[in-house]
């Protein structure tokens, strides 16, 4: 029987994860507590903190917030200035290789290398999204009406992938054989990167806010639906033509988010009323996690073992959830 | 943590709009430096030369998202459903948020962020959208742009301001004027934006039952006591040179005035008894879809037969939402209302259909 350690957080989770064995929560009243060993808070950020991710080395994490700064913390609680821009709100991050953070606010967006060079990238409408490719220093940026492929490092040419409407969310498949946005329309755009063959990935009653790649890329699974949706993406047309899976199935609450297993075919699903489901590919077999609590789930993530998963919500609760004793 | 179970209240959102220099900031200061214990996040379009002295300021670039639904008015402010999730996650730290829009804004797509957004209509509401207006300029804007006519069309409070800049006449002909395009907002004067507060946010129910006591014929006859409260500070004395002079328009010189114009915005009240709810929502659905371009706002409370609540509906364009309210007072005439505030609207086919709506 799982059980759950709860940890105490001062608001909305915008992001939990692991660093290492100590889980993190960030919350979008600028707080970050790390629960290891023992447990460490800090706040790196003068007001609001409004994203969150992992380096790539996994030895801090990377934040932005209201005041125009972002910050890479470590597991201690130290914290310094990556970079700023003073007065826009960064609520838009990456973390990409050799200590490259992408980070974004209105229309442009900007990587600062881990040499400390930075390089600008304007758009003429809205970033919606960053996402640095598995390999290279290659940044997705989705955008209004598609969405653009930077390279990072170099002055190569970018490719644009154009497809009418607001893109958001983005992220690559682990195999970089594709690029998936989530759309302001209740939809899922994707190309496949070899040809630019568009894929539309339709039927969401709401907003797809949360993906998850399950292991080695085989499933895409996503948030906005009263079940967590998993796109195939084995073979070679990925999911055109395919049913994607239903997990979860709910009648009455949406799932707000997921987080897939890291060595197993089962995905943590989270919905609106705060609980959470463990669901296996195979026979949509469901294992309760945590009951419903006070608010949406918000964000989840599997330590590298898959033994625990931590959780925030909305309503500022978190925990962590133990699969082993 | 017994408070955070209840489901979450929407947060109220007051929407500014106005020309440059009309006195937006100067209104938006005196709401913020005014001590009524609410703490607002305010929304800013550019930092503009005046400085706005808040904690939560957020300046957001305009940013007009098409839908993919073929339908050309259905835009919405991408930047103002990305702000306000932001906004979300620090929701203890506000109470209210204030969105101030550029001088030339289309006030549609910010309205219509507030009805068409999901998650946006989960978390805020619109309160009110409150048009500033320079009384010495304002007639001028109005010939020039159909940006100032938008703007007053679809605001449900206006502020006719810099009043000491003009006479009582050219302010009599001011609120004609803005009456002939909108007799449903709520007309206040000031002289440098010094207006009660309270008069201005957190107006929300107030202003839809205003619907109901509010007949725009009434207004043009001068019973301003019907719409002014015993607090009102408007001074009724000029009310019969605002008479005569809309009379004298009428007879006079009507081939100038501004209803005369096919294309100028209009405003159009329909009343009914009680209503068939199986006839009303095609027929409802059916106009906000053909006219919807020309539809600016559209408000309405509705009797549906042998349904003992008031049913709310408003719409931008061609989005229509609509709610039950409350149940009806005993001592409260059963009648459907229905205001739109438009362009090319035909009165007489929108009469006739309405109508024929009525229950059996």
């Amino acid at each position: 029987m799982p059980t759950i350690a709860p940890i105490d957080v001062d608001g909305f989770v915008v992001r939990a994860g692991f660093l290492k064995d100590s889980a993190w929560f960030a919350t979008g009243e600028g707080e970050i507590a790390f629960s290891g060993t023992g447990e460490t808070r800090c706040r790196p950020h003068k007001a609001g903190l409004l994203a969150a991710e992992c380096t790539h080395d996994a030895t801090g994490l990377i934040t932005s917030g209201d005041d125009g700064c972002i910050y890479r913390t470590a597991g201690d609680g130290s914290s310094v200035l990556v970079a700023e821009r003073p007065r826009k709100w960064i609520d838009l991050i990456a973390a990409g290789p050799s200590g490259a953070v992408a980070f974004a606010s209105g229309r442009t967006a900007w990587v600062r290398l881990g040499d400390g060079r930075e390089k600008e990238f304007a758009h003429e409408r809205a970033v919606g999204g960053l996402a640095f490719a598995p390999k290279g220093m290659r940044l997705a940026v989705s955008r209004y009406d598609g969405a653009t492929l930077w390279w990072a490092g170099t002055d190569g040419a970018p490719v644009d992938l154009r497809w009418k409407g607001a893109h958001l969310g983005v992220s690559f498949s682990p195999d970089g054989k594709y690029l998936v946005t989530s759309m302001q329309e209740n939809a899922l755009h994707g190309w496949r990167l070899s040809d630019s063959q568009d894929m539309r990935m339709t039927g969401y009653p709401a907003k797809v806010k949360s993906f998850s790649w399950s292991q080695k890329g085989k499933y895409l699974a996503t948030s906005g639906a009263n079940a967590a949706i998993l796109w195939p993406f084995f073979g070679k047309t990925g999911p055109m033509g395919q049913t994607p899976l239903q997990l979860g199935t709910r009648g009455d609450n949406l799932v707000s988010a997921v987080a897939c297993h890291p060595q197993e075919e089962v995905v943590a699903v989270g919905y609106q009323d705060g609980m959470i489901l463990m669901c296996r590919f195979a026979d949509n077999a469901e294992v309760l996690l945590r009951r419903p609590g006070q608010g949406p789930v918000s964000s989840m993530d599997w330590d590298m073992a898959g033994d625990r998963l931590v959780f925030g919500t909305e309503a500022g609760e978190a925990g962590i959830v133990s699969l082993r004793d | 943590m017994t408070a955070t179970q209840d489901a979450p209240a929407q947060i109220p959102v007051t929407v500014l709009t106005g020309y440059l220099g009309a006195g937006k900031t100067t209104l938006l200061n005196r709401i913020l430096t005014e001590n009524h214990g609410q703490r607002y996040a305010v929304i800013v379009n550019e930092f503009g030369e005046v400085g706005i002295d808040n904690d939560l300021l957020v300046e957001s670039d305009e940013e007009i998202f098409e839908m993919n639904n073929g339908c050309i008015c259905c835009t919405v402010r991408g930047d103002l459903i990305r702000t306000v999730q932001n906004l979300m996650k620090r929701k203890n730290a506000f109470d209210a948020i204030i969105v101030e829009t550029t001088g030339v804004a289309d006030p549609a797509p910010v309205a219509q962020t507030f009805f068409m957004d999901d998650d946006v209509r989960a978390s805020a509401k619109l309160d009110a959208v409150v048009a500033v207006v320079d009384a010495r300029h304002v007639l001028q804007r109005l010939e020039d742009t159909e940006e100032a006519e938008d703007q007053v069309a679809f605001a449900d409070v206006i502020l006719i301001n810099k009043t000491d800049l003009v006479s009582v006449e050219e302010l009599a002909t001011v609120e004609a004027r803005i009456k002939a395009i909108n007799p449903y907002a709520v007309l206040h004067r000031s002289e440098r934006c010094g207006v009660d507060i309270a008069k201005v946010l957190d107006r929300g129910a107030f202003d839809l039952d205003r619907i109901l006591s509010l007949d725009p014929h009434f207004l043009e006859h001068g019973h301003h006591e019907q719409e002014c409260g015993p607090d009102c500070d408007h001074d009724h004395h000029h009310h019969d040179h605002d008479h005569g002079h809309d009379h004298h328009h009428h007879h006079g010189h009507g081939h100038h005035h501004h209803e005369e114009d096919p294309h100028s915005v209009k405003s159009i009240s329909l009343r009914a008894g009680d209503l068939n709810p199986d006839m009303f929502f095609p027929w409802i659905n059916q106009v906000t879809q053909i006219q919807g371009p020309n539809i600016l706002r559209m408000k309405g409370i509705l009797a549906f037969k042998d349904d003992p609540q008031r049913y709310v509906i408003q719409g931008v364009h061609m989005i229509v939402e609509g709610d039950h309210q409350r149940d009806w007072k005993a001592d409260e005439p059963r009648e459907s209302r229905l205001v739109f505030i438009g362009r090319d609207l035909n009165w007489d086919v929108l009469k006739d259909s309405f109508q024929a709506c009525a229950a059996q």
